[in-house]
């Protein structure tokens, strides 16, 4: 079977070429044979086609996605912004970190293990090639309702390639979500996110400068994972022979991505690496496009020395397989032995398959003929640009009419706080977390289920600076409330991450996002896209929280019934000294209660709502930036001083459930009074910018002058102790029983 | 006093194994899977992880290691030697301790607090805690279910070989709630749980009880 060339297409301009079938529209294939000047062969168009991809180009999400550029709040802690593998902050003491938050979506529902593996492997890379080392991951999980029945085929897997792969390479999982709805029946989202340590000194970027400079591939061999794409081109491009349909999801295997990261380590120590890109969706292919782009701009590849684990497979292939555990390298010649010998010892294999040229031109060849001649980057950054059409949903207003006030409110508050911490979506999550290793590395000072997951900062790398400092985590989102608002359910979710990261005791930095919705082809789903970035953009910018990176997930659609848009927000944070941090829940009895921030009644998109009414409707909680900016000093302010013992931040089911998660905590019980006069709304309205804390008696009143200078509200509920929550002329449950109702509810599905 | 901590290439505890014996007082010294060094150390630490991958039996390809070569003689010898979870599967597979690890009788790895008994606290590791004492420390592993033939397991009561029993629920079906056990000699002791993970207020697990063991050798070190 003979190969497409350079020269064969300039032969015969006239070969139909299978653009439509991978998913490339006509004026976008127009568009690569005017940049060409001829028509693409087949290993140009497989490299165009996954670079002009939605996922890989962004073409719908770019023109809203600026606004995070162009609203930036300033910010001195921002190293690295967005448009790198992974955003990077200054955390202080010389030290750095970078995170990210990535979706893969359609392959966890397809195959959930493998799917769910490789989430958590690409999004380590990108964190590695930063020149970091990975130090924990989160997952941030949507499924359908716990009563369906595909739910029990997904979650299980999820969890099981999450807990496998995260486990094998050694990073603590720290935090994350997991949501039932069942409108994530056919879409299941599984958003996983990694941070990383390095000397602010030492950061790496993909770029691929100095001519002469070599190109190294390094990592797993490739394979035909994920190729599916490719496979229709070479079977419609070349006559005759029948291809095998390939695997469309990828396979991980987490011991070589553990020695990746360990050889990378040794690499950047060794200072061997001039640039390093991770690959990720669209392997070789947007490696050495994005490389070459960045740099010098020109490349010479020879694709016969990429290392295959099947011999069998063409150029286009070779140029769309997603296999995983890869990266490649620029490297100087003169580092080239030292490099070889590094990834010798962690048995990497490693080869060098090509060299930067100042040519401009990424040109690479097969059996000695060129293939591909383009310049890189009309295919990395020149891709297609959308103005989407959008406008807001048919339904929205009548929606939004459709509040939660006519709903019949009950009068035993006992029985619906066991209700609610019994239900999908606020019982104990342990059946999944406990499949996580949360201790490994031993710096994780707060895990699942504390708010945010919280990190010493130590012993990163050999001969680093002593450092007090600690980092804190945390991912929210709401979906409901986005359905409701999405401008307002962005700001939700960035509100309560940010929230959860200050109880913690640190100061919330910057933001990562990973941005789900159904197809941007439906105007009303863009509209909800157009207005969560929106919103989101706006909220960074008074929180003063600017966004680093993140991800768009689209297309999470079966039919026309799209997911409810869910922007997922992680917020990380830094805490000067670790040891400072506050304690998740009540610690210890004889402590003071105290509710910090304003209750109102806000049910629409509310758990209660949610359980109670299977009710979606009216709209979320108010928003409340300078609220939650305010409550968020006081809290770090607080836990600075050493005034608190424990908090919780309050947030899904309110009130009631932030208490007896705090009894539950520790099995500590409290006796509580009520500060307002509705003892339903004060249990269960979902007000915002509000959180809980205890503390010593002693300390009250510095806690009460500190949230009067803030104006932040604060009310003494009552005391830790005893072994029950007493809600006094409301409610009482023994710890016990509180904690029977939480934990048997995911057991009781999936055994 | 100086520790070895074996490093494989999947090995993932090894900064945790460390730091608790420094913070005991001893010198960690790092060992490499694939040297036929061990640098003199007065006791070895196999850590947890996954040593080549363990895509076959855990631990079954370890046992082959260059070091393991010099590490086998050396525990028969009378070196004191700790093998946690993979150090613990590596133990067995190496025939340094009797019977196996298999999948958890849940099929589901399991991380969690574990309260344990000290069963036996004369080995080298163990005796700075008092027999029939309960500590709490962390598990977190899929293959931890000790199994043996019957004549090992009464072999292994009748001599007082049983270290460790999970307290309250056992995490994997272990035969007789067993998780820990020393060779003949009580200098090798093999154990699922984590004490390197339970030595700081801070970090890890709540609680420091794992302190004991590094402690215990660094006693024994010290008098030797």
């Amino acid at each position: 079977m003979s190969v497409d060339t350079v020269k064969r297409a300039g032969q015969t301009p006239d070969e139909r070429m299978p653009f439509a079938e991978l998913g490339m529209k006509q004026d976008e294939y127009d568009r690569v044979v005017a940049i060409l000047g001829r028509r693409p062969t087949g290993s140009e168009l497989a490299i165009y086609s996954v670079m002009w991809s939605e996922h890989c180009s962004y073409k719908s999400s770019k023109v809203h996605l600026r606004q995070f550029g162009t609203k930036a709040p300033k910010s001195e802690a921002l190293l690295v912004g967005m448009g790198e593998n992974a955003g990077v902050v200054d955390i202080g003491d010389g030290w750095a970190a970078t995170f990210k938050i990535e979706s893969h979506n359609h392959p966890s529902y397809v195959e959930p293990h493998q799917g769910a593996a490789t989430g958590v492997g690409g999004i380590v890379r990108d964190i590695m090639s930063m020149g970091a080392r990975p130090v924990a991951v989160m997952d941030s999980l949507r499924f359908g309702g716990l009563d369906q029945g595909d739910t029990r085929r997904v979650l299980p897997g999820v969890v099981e390639g999450i807990s496998h792969y995260g486990n094998c390479l050694g990073l603590p999982n720290i935090g994350g979500e997991v949501v039932f709805d069942p409108c994530y029946i056919g879409n299941p989202l599984v958003n996983a996110l990694c941070v990383g340590l390095l000397r602010k000194d030492q950061i790496k970027l993909a770029t691929a400068p100095g001519p002469g400079n070599k190109v190294i591939l390094f990592g797993a061999r490739t394979g035909a994972d994920g190729i599916g794409g490719a496979s229709v081109l070479a079977s419609a491009t070349f006559e005759d022979e029948s291809q095998a349909k390939r695997p469309a999801v990828q396979v991980g295997d987490p011991f070589m991505e553990k020695l990746l990261i360990e050889c990378c380590l040794e690499l950047y120590q060794a200072d061997v690496v001039v640039g390093i890109q991770d690959l990720g969706a669209a392997g070789v292919s947007c490696a050495t496009t994005e490389l070459a782009a960045k740099g010098t701009g020109g490349m010479t590849v020879d694709l016969n020395l990429v290392p295959l684990r099947d011999p069998t497979l063409r150029p286009e292939e070779i140029l769309m397989s997603e296999s995983q555990e890869r990266m490649m390298a620029v490297v100087t010649p003169g580092d080239i032995d030292a490099f070889l010998a590094i990834c010798e010892k962690w048995d990497v294999p490693a080869t060098v398959i090509g060299e930067v040229t100042d040519t401009g031109r990424l040109v690479m060849t097969w059996d000695g003929e060129v293939i591909v001649d383009i310049p890189p980057g009309t295919a990395a950054d020149d891709g297609p640009v959308y103005e989407r059409p959008f406008h807001e949903p048919l339904g929205q207003h009548d929606l939004n009419l459709d509040t939660p006030d006519s709903l019949e409110r009950p009068s035993d508050l006992r029985t619906t706080l066991l209700q609610l911490l019994a239900s999908a979506n606020l019982s104990s999550r342990e059946w999944v977390t406990s499949q996580y290793d949360r201790y490994v590395r031993g710096n994780t000072v707060l895990a699942q289920p504390a708010d945010a997951g919280l990190l010493r900062v130590s012993e990163v790398m050999p001969g680093a600076e002593e450092t007090t400092r600690g980092i804190a985590l945390a991912t929210d989102g709401n979906g409901r409330y986005a359905k409701l608002d999405p401008y307002a359910g962005a700001q939700l979710a960035l509100s309560e991450a940010y929230r959860n990261v200050a109880v913690t005791g640190a100061t919330p930095l910057a933001v990562t996002n990973c941005l789900n919705f159904g197809s941007p082809e439906d105007p009303e789903v863009m509209w909800q896209f157009a207005e969560a970035v929106r919103g989101l953009a706006d909220a960074c910018k008074t929180l003063g929280v600017p966004v680093t990176g993140g991800n768009v997930s689209f297309y999470n659609q079966t039919g026309t019934a799209a997911i409810n848009p869910t922007p997922v927000v992680g917020v990380l944070g830094v805490i000067d000294d670790v040891a400072k941090r506050v304690r998740s829940g009540f610690p210890a009895a004889g402590l003071r209660v105290v509710l910090l921030g304003a209750t109102y009644d806000e049910f629409g998109g509310s758990e209660w709502a949610h359980v109670a009414h299977d009710h979606l409707g009216g709209l979320p909680p108010r928003v409340n930036l300078e609220a939650e900016r305010d409550l968020a000093t006081v809290l770090t302010e607080a836990a600075k001083q050493g005034l608190l013992e424990g908090s919780h931040d309050l947030s899904d089911g309110g009130l009631g459930i932030a208490l007896a998660e705090a009894c539950l905590a520790q099995g500590v019980g409290a006796t509580v009074s009520l500060p307002g006069g509705d003892a339903f709304v004060d249990l269960f309205s979902e007000s915002t910018a509000r959180a809980l804390v205890c503390l010593k008696p002693e300390h009250f009143e510095t806690l009460t002058d500190l949230c009067a200078r803030l104006d932040v509200p604060c009310y003494g509920l009552g005391e830790t102790g005893g072994d029950s929550l007493v809600v006094e002329g409301v409610l009482e449950a023994t710890v016990t029983e509180l904690r029977m109702s939480h934990e048997a509810t995911l057991p009781g599905v999936f055994g | 006093m100086r520790v070895g901590v074996v490093t494989f290439p999947g090995t993932l505890d090894d900064q945790d194994a460390a730091r608790a014996l420094r913070l005991a007082g001893a010198e960690a010294v790092p060992l490499w899977h694939a040297d036929h060094d061990l640098k003199g150390v007065d006791a070895v630490f196999l850590p947890g992880g996954f040593s080549y991958g363990d895509y076959l039996r855990c631990g079954a390809i370890s046992r082959f290691a260059p070091l393991m070569t010099e590490l086998v003689p050396a525990a028969q010898a009378g070196l004191p030697m700790l093998g946690t979870c993979n150090g613990f599967q590596i133990l067995c597979e190496a025939h340094l301790l009797p019977g196996a690890l298999v999948r958890n009788a849940g099929l589901h790895y399991v991380c969690r607090d574990q309260r344990i008994r000290v069963d036996n606290a004369s080995t080298a590791w163990t005796t700075d805690f008092a027999e029939g004492q309960e500590i709490t420390l962390p598990v977190k592993h899929g293959e931890g279910r000790y199994v043996a033939d019957a004549e090992t397991l009464a072999e292994l009561e009748a001599s007082g070989r049983v270290v460790f029993r999970y307290a309250g629920s056992n995490p994997n079906g272990s035969l007789n709630d067993i998780a820990g056990i020393t060779n003949e000699a009580g200098n090798v002791v093999g154990l699922m749980p984590h004490p390197e993970h339970a030595v700081e207020e801070l970090t890890g697990a709540p609680g420091v009880d794992g302190r004991g063991f590094f402690s215990s050798i660094v006693r024994k070190l010290v008098n030797a």
